[in-house]
């Protein structure tokens, strides 16, 4: 039988939710029966071939961020988005409340212990968004699973569902943003 | 209802809401009499005892071909009314929407969380995401008051607290200045600040708000997030009414 394929990235998260999704522990095993990993943080794989299902932790803070969202999207059929920081940009959004440039002065210049300041423009790092965004606004979102993370119930809800070839809906109980 | 030749015969004051007949009193809004009965409209900005002010128009229910807001309708005898339809509920979920993302409503940095009427009413309706581009508004936030805080992030302007201090507490700390998306939170004190105005921490104003706007310092985090009102129930289950009064109680201690 032909495994589901799943593609998995963490953006501007803190991959929570991806150490969520481990905690399902032993059921991780039976899942495993049915799908298979395409690019992941958890196979170290680094780019997306075609896939079933994308899970999407974490929003949008740079442009890499933006670039693996795009390619994720483009290869997957069904994209979910997995946690507070995809859906409405979470706790690195509390950022736009200030101009990016406070934030790299506070952090990298005036901020308490910082030795030798400065602040980084290595030409390796990916370039930093003006504001920090949810997912739901650069590309197309299929299906939403909040929590922050969600439980391991909660993935397993809705993985459950597709897997099944239904229309996720998440138990009531399921339903949490903190 | 069956064919026969009787007339459907109404108690004369009573209405009927989602098939289920309600008793009122005379004056008695639509919203009052469903509260009084046990039947829950969902709603945020209303609260028995204070002035309707009909604004978060959650509470908006079918009578006949119109609708209004339960909150500010008195009840007439023998009304037909719809509440808990899927067309109303998708309405209200909508409206939670907009509220989520024109305020700055992080739930898992908020002290609030589990505790808050705005997140279980999004619960409730089954909201799984904002829908709408996020306005990230930058807000003022004012420690200065020695036991209580406003952190207008999460302000949703239901003016419970204008309410609630005006009506109950005798006083006029808070307002609602300004329009459309300048409307915001004011302090009524020389400074603007909380801590020039006459607030004090038994005062209903302080408790009364449903979201993370007014906290109370120093008590937060006594009961860890999972095991707060609305992690443990629905909020159709008891309405927010009961929690208000539960952390008035609570801080009589």
């Amino acid at each position: 039988m032909t495994k589901i394929r799943i593609a998995t990235t963490s953006l501007a998260g803190c991959f929570g939710c991806h150490t969520s999704f481990l905690d399902m522990d032993e059921r991780l095993v039976e899942l495993l029966e049915h799908v298979e990993f395409d690019r992941s943080p958890l196979n170290d794989i680094k780019h997306c071939g075609p896939c079933d299902i994308g899970l999407v932790e974490g929003g949008l803070c740079n442009a890499d961020n933006v670039h693996v969202l795009r390619e994720v999207r483009a290869n997957c059929r069904v994209l979910v988005a997995v946690g507070a920081c995809a859906i409405n940009g979470g706790i690195p959004a509390m950022r736009n409340h200030f101009g990016l440039g406070a934030c790299l002065e506070e952090s990298y210049l005036n901020g308490i212990g910082v030795e030798d300041p400065q602040i980084p423009d290595d030409a390796e790092l990916p370039l930093l968004l003006d504001k920090v965004h949810p997912i739901h606004e650069v590309v197309r979102v299929d299906y939403y699973l909040p929590g922050c993370p969600p439980s391991p119930e909660g993935f397993l809800s809705v993985l459950g569902d597709l897997l099944e070839g239904r229309e996720p809906v998440l138990p009531k109980k399921l339903l949490h943003y903190d | 209802m069956s064919a026969g030749a009787n007339q459907p015969e109404f108690s004369p004051n009573t209405f009927t809401m989602d098939g289920i007949e309600i008793p009122f009193k005379d004056g008695q809004t639509l919203m009052d009499a469903a509260l009084a009965a046990g039947v829950y409209i969902p709603h945020l900005c209303h609260h028995p005892g204070l002035t309707p002010h009909g604004s978060c128009k959650l509470c908006m229910v079918d009578i006949g071909s119109g609708r209004a807001s339960s909150c500010t309708t008195p009840a007439v005898a023998g009304q037909q009314v719809s509440n808990n339809t899927p067309a109303l509920n998708e309405a209200r979920r909508t409206l939670t929407q907009m509220l989520f993302i024109e305020g700055n409503h992080l739930c898992p940095s908020c002290e609030k969380t589990g505790n808050c009427t705005l997140q279980a009413m999004a619960y409730h309706l089954g909201m799984l995401e904002g829908h709408f581009p996020q306005f990230f508004q930058r807000r003022e936030v004012d420690a200065s008051h020695s036991t209580v805080m406003l952190d207008r992030d999460r302000c949703i302007l239901c003016e419970l607290c204008v309410r609630a201090s005006r009506e109950v507490d005798g006083k006029n700390v808070f307002a609602v200045a300004g329009r459309g998306i300048t409307a915001r939170l004011i302090v009524n004190s020389p400074s603007g600040k909380l801590a020039d105005s006459d607030l004090e921490i038994d005062d209903l104003a302080a408790h009364i708000c449903p979201v993370g706007a007014i906290l109370i310092k120093a008590h937060a985090y006594e009961i860890p997030i999972g095991w707060r009102t609305f992690d443990l129930r629905q909020i159709d289950e008891i309405g927010p009414e009961k929690v208000i009064q539960a952390r008035v109680g609570h801080t009589d201690d």
